[in-house]
Parts: structure tokens; sequence; C-alpha cells
């Protein structure tokens, strides 16, 4: 399996405080990688590094050997990297289907004459924005909200639209920051689901997820992160015995009982 | 309302404006419908960067101010005809958008709101120092109107009566309407509505949110200049107070008393406050005392403004309907 993301030597300072200081890791292509470490360790900047929210410090990022870094959001989306956001991101004031209509903007080619003149691109761009909406719409199960707007559906329906407007995009890379955030364990179980099923899609994915249940059960490799720092990396099983992590987790002493 | 009963109202309104000039030959409610028409062109251009894409714009008095003092100075130094004007100094106020935009569209929320403020009072005091150009405080006077229009047979569409001025205006209005309708509904639109909703996610699923907002505000800034040719060449003088930042206002208050983010809302906005006012025949100084209070109540109570309210209304009956049923 090849490299899909390559991360060398990230880094980003926050005025004095170093929020991630000279990361590196892969994500190969098809796997399922978990960012885990404790509250503040820097997992969410890393996203916002990878993607263009933020600039790094130092370090660059490559996606299918090209080098992202420093390009804007909407760029890095276009490569084919996707995210979702810690607090459920969405367009509340529309419709489900409008969200995932409009999130399909990037993979269309009209502009303001095709729209002022009806052309064939046009009603093309329409047509097919319409068409993958409404397949990733069946994806992530939400067909009888369609027409509902998005604030009035339910916590976990929202999690799965703001799921579904990443998909829409198309990625090859999917970035997703606690998906299970609020959520019961039995949706966890249906959410963990509903992602096992977007990878077998061909979708590589990077998760942040807090509940190591969860992560021991789904993820192929996992990076840990500390104060910034990577303190190891592996598979589920070599992490969980790995005395730096258990360390950064329970704190000193532990490692030896 | 169904497809067809909407399509049976447009129609109906439609007959009732054209029909209206031959019911009513009174100058004075001419005059006042004329107005309406000018100022609902203005307050739709407002509405597309305002209520469709979230950015509040208090300088749209001076992209007014720009397309009217173009074409007047166009028609009046360069002796060019209204019709070429037109186009020409609604392009010079898009334009200006344009250039505004890149260092104003940056900053996000009440930042625009204060720099676009700024922008227009520099604009005003421009107009008004440049004396050279503008002719200052005296003011442009002798704006030509619109020349005839040759007919292959021979005769000719001419603008000299109140009528003509106003189908005019009503021909501008419809164009606009129907423009701004296009790019509301199409997939162009959404993305502009995605930057209202929320920038960062908008960025976030692939869209230029900084393209987005300069297409809009350009788009917008355009036809605030339709709006000010035609008032230039209808009224024949300008003066630096009309590039004003009370216009500003003006148009803000007819877009949120109308409804933000509706076609028909700053239409509505604009006919009631330019109309009910004239007609009351209310002293300046309490129009603007009256107007403020109606905002702070309409902001408070109804924040989509009357169109929205309605929307709402009936969407809670259909609610009701719904619950009913089940």
């Amino acid at each position: 399996m090849g490299e899909i993301l390559t991360v060398q030597g990230l880094t980003r300072h926050f005025g004095g405080l170093a929020a991630v200081t000279d990361l590196s890791f892969d994500v190969r292509a098809g796997e399922i990688l978990s960012l885990i470490g404790p509250n503040g360790a820097g997992k969410t900047t890393v996203f916002n590094l990878i993607t263009g929210t933020l600039l790094p410090t130092r370090g660059k990022v490559f996606f299918q050997d090209h080098e992202i870094t420093g390009l804007r959001p909407h760029q890095t989306t276009s490569f084919g990297i996707a995210r979702t956001f810690q607090t459920t991101s969405l367009f509340y004031d529309e419709t489900v289907m409008d969200n995932l209509i409009v999130s399909y903007h990037c993979r269309t080619r009209m502009g303001l004459w095709d729209a002022l003149f009806h052309t064939g691109r046009s009603r093309a761009d329409e047509r097919q924005s319409r068409q993958k909406a409404e397949e990733i719409l069946e994806l992530i199960g939400l067909q009888d909200r369609a027409w509902e707007l998005a604030r009035n559906i339910p916590q976990e329906s929202q999690k799965r639209l703001a799921l579904g407007l990443a998909l829409v995009t198309e990625p090859k890379l999917l970035l997703l920051d606690e998906p299970t955030g609020g959520l019961t364990e039995e949706e966890n179980i249906s959410m963990m689901a509903l992602i096992q099923r977007v990878r077998t899609r061909g979708i590589t994915i990077l998760l942040i997820e807090h509940k190591m249940k969860i992560v021991m059960n789904i993820s192929d490799r996992i990076v840990v992160l500390n104060y910034g720092e990577k303190i190891a990396d592996g598979s589920p099983q070599e992490v969980g015995n790995n005395s730096a992590v258990i360390e950064a987790y329970l704190g000193a002493g532990y490692a030896e009982t | 309302m169904n497809w067809m009963g909407r399509k049976w109202l447009i129609l109906t309104i439609l007959v009732i404006a054209v029909i209206i000039p031959q019911v009513v030959t009174n100058k004075y409610y001419m005059n006042i419908l004329i107005m309406s028409g000018i100022w609902s062109i203005v307050a739709l251009s407002l509405n597309l960067i305002l209520g469709y894409t979230g950015q509040v714009n208090l300088a749209h008095g001076a992209f007014f101010g720009i397309g009217a003092y173009a074409s007047a100075l166009l028609m009046l130094k360069l002796n060019m005809s209204f019709w070429f004007a037109l186009p020409l100094a609604a392009a010079i106020a898009g334009f200006f958008g344009f250039l505004i935009g890149l260092p104003a569209l940056r900053t996000r929320g009440s930042y625009f709101a204060i720099g676009t403020l700024c922008f227009n009072i520099i604009v005003t005091l421009i107009v008004d120092r440049w004396e050279g150009v503008t002719e200052g405080a005296r003011g442009l006077m002798g704006i030509p109107g619109p020349g005839p229009i040759p007919l292959p047979w021979g005769s000719e569409i001419t603008f000299k009566t109140m009528a003509a001025q106003y189908y005019l205006v009503l021909c501008f209005l419809i164009l606009t309407i129907f423009v701004l309708r296009r790019i509301i509904q199409s997939l162009v639109g959404r993305t502009f509505r995605a930057i209202r909703g929320n920038e960062e996610l908008a960025e976030a699923v692939g869209i230029h949110a900084m393209r987005t907002k300069i297409l809009s505000f350009t788009v917008s800034c355009f036809f605030a200049g339709v709006g000010g040719v035609l008032y230039a060449s209808y009224i024949g003088f300008l003066s630096p107070e009309i590039t004003d930042y009370h216009v500003s206002f003006d148009a803000l208050i007819y877009v949120m008393i109308g409804g933000v983010g509706t076609i028909v809302g700053p239409i509505i906005g604009t006919l009631l406050i330019v109309t009910i006012p004239e007609t009351l025949h209310i002293a300046a100084e309490f129009r603007l005392l009256l107007y403020g209070l109606i905002l702070i109540v309409m902001i408070i109570y109804l924040p989509r403004g009357i169109v929205g309210w309605v929307k709402d209304l009936k969407g809670k009956r259909r609610q009701e309907v719904a619950w009913e049923k089940s």
C-alpha cells in the first residue's frame, strides 16, 4: 500500500506556544489511521494544518506526491481532502438536500454566464449535483429528512449530514474530527458502521477520536500525540502496550504495573 | 402557493404595473411610482450581497452615486448617448465594487460594514471637492434623458412623457429581477447562501469564499449603478448628497422592512417606505424618526422582514396541517 498523505516535520507555534512540534507520519491508501492523544495534544491543529485552515510554521505536507503545504482549504478540498469539524458544522438554514447540493460545487464548472443564460453546462451541472446529493443522501441514510431544515433534524442525523457534506466533495482522503462526539453507545455503533461503509468505497480515513473502544476496533494504525509531539505509532496492539502512551493517558507510575 | 397560482399572481401584478400609467395621470403619483421603481432596483441589488451573501454593505449609496455621476459625466462631457452610457456607467460602478471588495471583503461581519461605510464617506467627499470634474456642491445640471429608439417602419419610441419614463424604469426593474433571480436560483447563488450560512464550512467543502463574495459584490454594485443611471437621467440633476451614506441606509431600510434574502421583499419594502410617507405628507424630520422606530421594531420582532414573516406564517400553517393529518 502506498502513502496517500505524508506529513514531514510539521510544526506550528501560536506565539510562544508550540501546538505541534516536528510531527511526521504517513497515511497509507485505504487504511483508517487514528490520531489520538489527551485534550490539547494538538490533534485538531494537525487537521487545520493539513487542510490549509492554518499555515505551518515549519514542515511540509504531501498528498499523492504533490506538495500541498500552504494551500487554502478550498484548494485542498478540490485536490481530494475533505474534513468534518469537531463541533458539527452545517448550513443550518438550508434543507438537508440543499446542504449536500452546494457542497458538490467544487466538482462543477458553471459560472455566472451559465447561470444567466441557462446554458447546457449549467443544466448538466445542476443535474449532476442533484444526482450526487441523492447518492450520498442514501449512503448516510437521511432520505426521509431530505427536505427538512438542517437545524430541525436530530443531533445524530446532523453528524451524519456533516459527514455527508465531506463525502459529496468526492474526497480520496477524509479527515474526521470526533464523528461520535456526544452520541450514545447505540449511535456510536451505527456511526462506525457508516465509516466502515465509507472506507469500502475506497476512501482513506484519518480519524480523531477519544473513545478508546472505538479507536481500538476500527483503526488499522494509530498515531499518538502528547503536547504536540508524536510519542508513539503503530497497530492498536503496539500502541496499547506502549509505556509512553499509558503514561501520557494515566500519568507516570502506571506503566510498570 | 402552488406553481400555477404563483404564475397567475405574477401575471396579474405585471398587468396592473403596465396599466397603471393609463389610469393614473397625476404627475405627482407617477413621480412616486418612478422613484419607487428606481429605488427598488437599488434595494434588490443590495439584497444580493446583504441578504443572500450575508455581507452588510453600507456603501450602496456610493455605488449608486458612482453609477449616476459616471453616466452624467459620460453624457455631458463626452456627449455619449444614454444607451451607451447606461451599461458603461453600471460597469464602472461594478468595477469600483470589485476594487473595493478586494480589500474590504477580507474582513468579516461588522468590520466589513464599517469599512464600506468609510468608503462611502470618502466617495461623497471626493465628489464634493473634485470641482473640476463633478462641479462639486453646485452639482451637475441638464443631464439628458434617454434618446429615442428608432423603430424599423420610420416611427420611434421617445421618453418625453412621464408614462414613457415609467415604462423605461419598469423594464429595467423587470430585467434586474430576472437576472438576480437567475443567479440566486443557480448553483452560483447557492454558493452565495453557503457563505452567508457558514464561511468556514463553505471553504472546507471547496468553495472559494473570496471569489464568491467578490462576484456577488460586483454584480450587486453593477445594479446599484443601473439604478444610479436611471435616477440621473430621470431627475436631470445630481449633487454630492446623492452619493451620501443616507442613501445606503435608505436602501438598507427598504431591504430590512421588505424581507432580507427574498426576491419580492426589497420591492415591497421600497413601495411601502417611498409611497406611504409621501402620500401621508409626513415632514422629513419625522420621517427619519419614524424610520428609526420602524427599523428597531422590525429587527426585534420581524428580523426577516414582511415577506419573511409571511413565509414563516405559511410554514407554520403547513406544519399544523401536517400535524393534524398525522
